[in-house]
């Protein structure tokens, strides 16, 4: 690690590492993958994430899991069903009435039951751990600037609306704290006055500044038109127009059985296309540039690939090797070497991933670390 | 470089707001724009950007030249490569998150390329001194940081002309100063114009160039009037208090410096003889209705505050000055009994503000917050009163207390249409209704021009005396000639602590960042021109 410049790694690559993991967790019911793989995931996290608010999210998506499981294994106890096996929980039988046929309640619990609950909640909970993964190491305002230009426009809009939340609750706190210095809201409609009282300021006060950030967003040449001719941005905009149209088609017969089939595969490949196309037109005709983009080096690469070597990995160990993917839950399950190997590139990342920014890498980081919540704090 | 001819700007049948305004700004020039609060300053900056009519509404009239060729109908966004344009609240006004990243926006929209944007970025950080702060999010910035990475995102698109809205109006003295110093460096190693409109002017004066006065005739309030500083100021309404004193001392031509007026003034004080000394009012009970010691605090167990010592008794105005940043709020909001102490003991009017219940803390402390329209939700100026009077259980005190802050406001008005000046006192009356015998103030003076800051310093001083009802006042401020004229003694805080607390004539002596200028003029002592008219034999 030592000698390497930190940086923030392009966050496409990881999204594409995480997703390669997730699918490849999809694939397998097997605990002892299912735990390698988690095991993979969180030596990552904790190596490579950098200290920015998102970074704390993973622990979040860690609790997430443990609850996915424990319901997974709960619902299995209160819906039941006679699986006959070794009985570790003797619970009564409530049959339902006669409309829900069939359905009965509780019931003995067999550890066949517990053992094929927890295999399902754990491959749902490494899917959402490997997600949580990639949120928790890409930069999510990064990932919006690596949009496409065409749609910088939509990448700007989810910037500012990012910021808007933490304003509304720094407005909020200011005018709670402004309102008690007043009396307190009394008579009949007490409660509908209390409201009223804090909606206003606060709303008057949203409006203002969305109105400020729009004169100083126009101010500074946001939306300018650039030299495309109204030709120009009229074939665009046909051009994505007629493509998502074709997508949203497409993706209709393709869901839907009944369609004809010219309309599934063909459409929805072509519309892409086409949209794709109106794209790129529109990008070409925008005049914008990129401060500091991200780029796509070799470190980029081998972690995406990481991600996608242990995806394709496990869904071929699931197309060829059935029983080490979906062990039975009658015996003791058996790993592969293959299937170990392929996961086990995952941690790539770890050595080939640059040492992420953090307060103590950064050159001028010693003013961020001095309480600047000061002026905030005291308002 | 960039001409207005013959502007005119109306609201829909109200009247001329601009009235046939004629202005032109040459290369590498400072322009200073000044008038009475209200007077259309904000609009014909707007209307040099663009923004106006487009977001205020309102027909334009005239021209507006860019090196000759008219831009009227240019929006802003197509003017941004020329002028840049910073608004009052630049915390309003960040798109981004982080200082760099709010330094390239502009850059971005312009389609510069990426190695050019870098560079430049680099050379704005270090103008503008604000190289250590690149990682830093904007909202966690003092104001005079978020004022200056302001004027960086313009900058960073190399525009020939600034225009600038009260850019130092939040600031302490010291970081004001920072703020011009980088505009005056600007002029004269760029070669930028820069067009600023500003309320204190004692800042502004010595830097401008030419001045250019908005409202000075009281028959057509839309006219502009422009010249050398000096000449404008000679009879204009609003004036600093260095051209006050060559007026009342009778100074041809006016001073506009320090330096200028201190050359000047050694037969003056020959005349003045000894500085008054400010009258107390005679106060029964002497204890300090005020007492802290040892305060250990702020808002989530953040020591912002530590170990204050402070007391404050009835019948005085005490102003609490301080950098941004410096712990000025979280005192006033430790007084008023919201924010709970960590360490120390609070006492006021005899126990600690954070023990009682909210009724209790607003009869015994009023505390008027840094934006008053928070307090503010009703429809109208009377429903308000109403409110109040219902809160206070005294029916029309609130309106006969408003009578005497802002005599004339028509009941019927909405509180948002108010001017900055009428809010506040609306908010002020409000707040003392429940009739508090501590009343604190947070950065009351801004946006207000010179006669409604006297307006509001005459109040404080006969609320802080009020026979029978003596009160102890607090204002925080970073205005040195609103300490001047309102406050008895001043209280200087910071990193927390009290650093110095003593008279008002005293304490600006021994440090000049908070002297005003008749002190830094005439002395220790004097504070006011009003002290020197009535010294003038």
């Amino acid at each position: 690690m030592a000698g390497r410049i930190p940086r923030d790694l392009h966050p496409v690559a990881w999204w594409v590492w995480a997703i390669g993991l997730a699918v490849g967790a999809t694939c397998t019911t097997n605990p002892f993958l299912l735990a390698i793989l988690l095991a993979v995931v969180t030596l990552t996290v904790l190596s490579c994430r950098g200290d920015q608010p998102w970074a704390r999210s993973f622990r979040l998506y860690v609790w997430i899991g443990a609850l996915v499981i424990v319901t997974r294994i709960l619902f299995r106890i209160v819906l039941g069903g006679d699986v006959p096996g070794q009985v570790i929980l003797r619970l009564p039988d409530i049959p339902l009435p006669d409309v829900a046929a069939g359905i009965s309640l509780l019931g003995p619990f067999t550890r066949e039951e517990l053992l094929a609950s927890s295999y399902d909640g754990l491959r749902l909970a490494a899917l959402l751990i490997a997600v949580g993964a990639a949120n928790a190491l890409a930069n999510p305002k990064r990932l919006m600037k690596s949009l496409p230009p065409a749609l910088y426009e939509v990448g700007t809009a989810m910037t500012v609306a990012i910021s808007v939340v933490p304003q509304l609750a720094d407005s909020a706190r200011r005018v709670r704290a402004a309102q008690e210095l007043r009396g307190a809201a009394a008579g009949r409609f007490r409660r509908i006055r209390g409201v009223r009282r804090l909606l206003v300021p606060i709303l008057e006060d949203a409006f203002d500044r969305s109105l400020a950030l729009a004169a100083g967003m126009d101010a500074r040449g946001y939306g300018r038109t650039g030299e495309s001719t109204p030709a120009q941005r009229r074939t665009t905009g046909a051009l994505m127009l007629v493509g998502l149209s074709g997508v949203c088609v497409g993706v209709y017969a393709v869901l839907d059985a009944t369609a004809p089939r010219v309309l599934a595969v063909p459409l929805v490949v072509a519309g892409t296309a086409v949209a794709l196309v109106g794209m790129a037109s529109a990008g070409r005709r925008v005049g914008r540039t990129r401060y500091r983009a991200d780029r796509w080096r070799l470190p980029e690469l081998l972690v995406a690939l990481s991600g996608v070597v242990a995806g394709a990995g496990l869904w071929a160990v699931q197309r060829w090797q059935v029983d080490v993917a979906h062990p039975g839950v009658l015996e003791v399950p058996e790993i592969g070497l293959g299937a170990v190997a392929v996961i086990l590139v995952g941690v790539l990342p770890v050595w080939v991933a640059p040492p992420p920014l953090t307060a103590s890498t950064q050159p001028t980081a010693t003013a961020a670390l001095r309480a600047p919540a000061e002026a905030v704090a005291a308002r | 470089m960039i001409e207005l001819r013959d502007l005119t700007f109306a609201y829909d049948d109200g009247p001329r707001i601009l009235d046939g305004v004629d202005l032109t700004v040459e290369e590498g020039e400072l322009v200073l724009l000044a008038g009475p609060t209200g007077v259309g300053k904000s609009t014909l900056l707007g209307a040099v950007a663009g923004l106006v009519p487009a977001f205020s509404g309102g027909t334009v009239s005239g021209d507006v030249l860019l090196d000759g060729g008219s831009i009227l109908e240019l929006p802003a966004r197509e003017r941004a490569h020329a002028i840049g344009f910073v608004g009052q609240n630049p915390s309003a006004w960040f798109v981004t998150d982080t200082v760099e990243e709010e330094l390239a926006f502009g850059m971005e929209q312009l389609g510069l390329a990426p190695a050019t944007m870098r560079r430049r970025v680099e050379e704005t950080l270090d103008l503008l001194g604000i190289a250590e702060l690149r990682q830093r999010d904007l909202r966690t910035l003092s104001g005079g940081q978020q004022q200056r990475v302001a004027i960086g995102s313009v900058l960073t698109m190399h525009p020939r002309l600034l225009v600038l809205d009260e850019p130092t109006s939040a600031l302490d003295p010291t970081a004001a100063e920072d703020v011009l110093a980088t505009l005056t460096r600007l002029v004269h190693d760029l070669g930028v114009s820069v067009l600023l409109a500003e309320h204190r002017l004692e800042r502004v004066v010595p830097f401008a160039d030419r001045m250019a006065l908005l409202g000075g005739d009281i028959d057509r309030p839309g006219l502009l009037r422009v010249g050398e500083t000096a000449e404008v100021l000679a009879d204009a309404p609003i004036a600093p208090p260095i051209v006050e004193l060559g007026r009342a001392a009778g100074w041809q031509p006016l001073p506009l410096t320090v330096r200028d007026a201190r050359r000047r003034a050694r037969p003056l004080l020959a005349d003045l003889g000894e500085p008054p000394v400010r009258p107390r009012p005679p106060v029964v009970d002497t204890t300090p209705v005020v007492d802290v010691r040892r305060l250990v605090g702020g808002p989530a167990h953040v020591p912002v505050l530590r170990e204050i010592d402070l007391q404050l008794q009835r019948g005085t105005v005490t102003a609490l000055m301080g950098r941004n940043g410096a712990g000025k709020s979280t005192l006033l909001w430790t007084l008023q009994g919201r924010l709970r102490p960590d360490r120390g003991d609070v006492v006021v009017a005899g126990a600690d503000p954070h023990g009682r219940s909210a009724e209790e803390r607003r009869a015994t402390t009023g505390l008027v917050p840094q934006s008053p329209a928070d307090l503010l939700y009703l429809e109208t100026v009377a429903e308000e009163c109403a409110a109040a009077d219902g809160d206070a259980g005294r029916p029309g005190r609130t309106r006969e207390l408003l009578d005497r802050l802002a005599p004339g406001i028509d009941p019927d008005q909405h509180p948002r249409d108010l001017s900055e000046g009428q809010r506040l006192a609306l908010a002020v009356a409000i707040v003392l209704a429940a009739s508090p015998q501590v009343l604190l103030l947070d950065e009351p003076t801004r946006g207000l021009d010179y006669p409604a800051k006297a307006a509001l310093a005459e109040v404080l001083r006969d609320l802080a005396a009020e026979p029978g009802a003596e009160r102890a006042v607090l204002v925080a401020t970073h205005d040195v000639e609103f300490v001047a004229r309102a406050a008895d003694d001043l209280a200087v805080l910071a990193e927390g602590e009290i650093v110095s607390h003593a008279p008002v004539a005293r304490a600006v002596g021994e440090s000049p960042a908070f002297a005003p200028q008749v002190t830094k003029v005439l002395g220790e002592g004097w504070l006011t021109v009003d002290q020197v008219r009535e010294a003038l034999p």
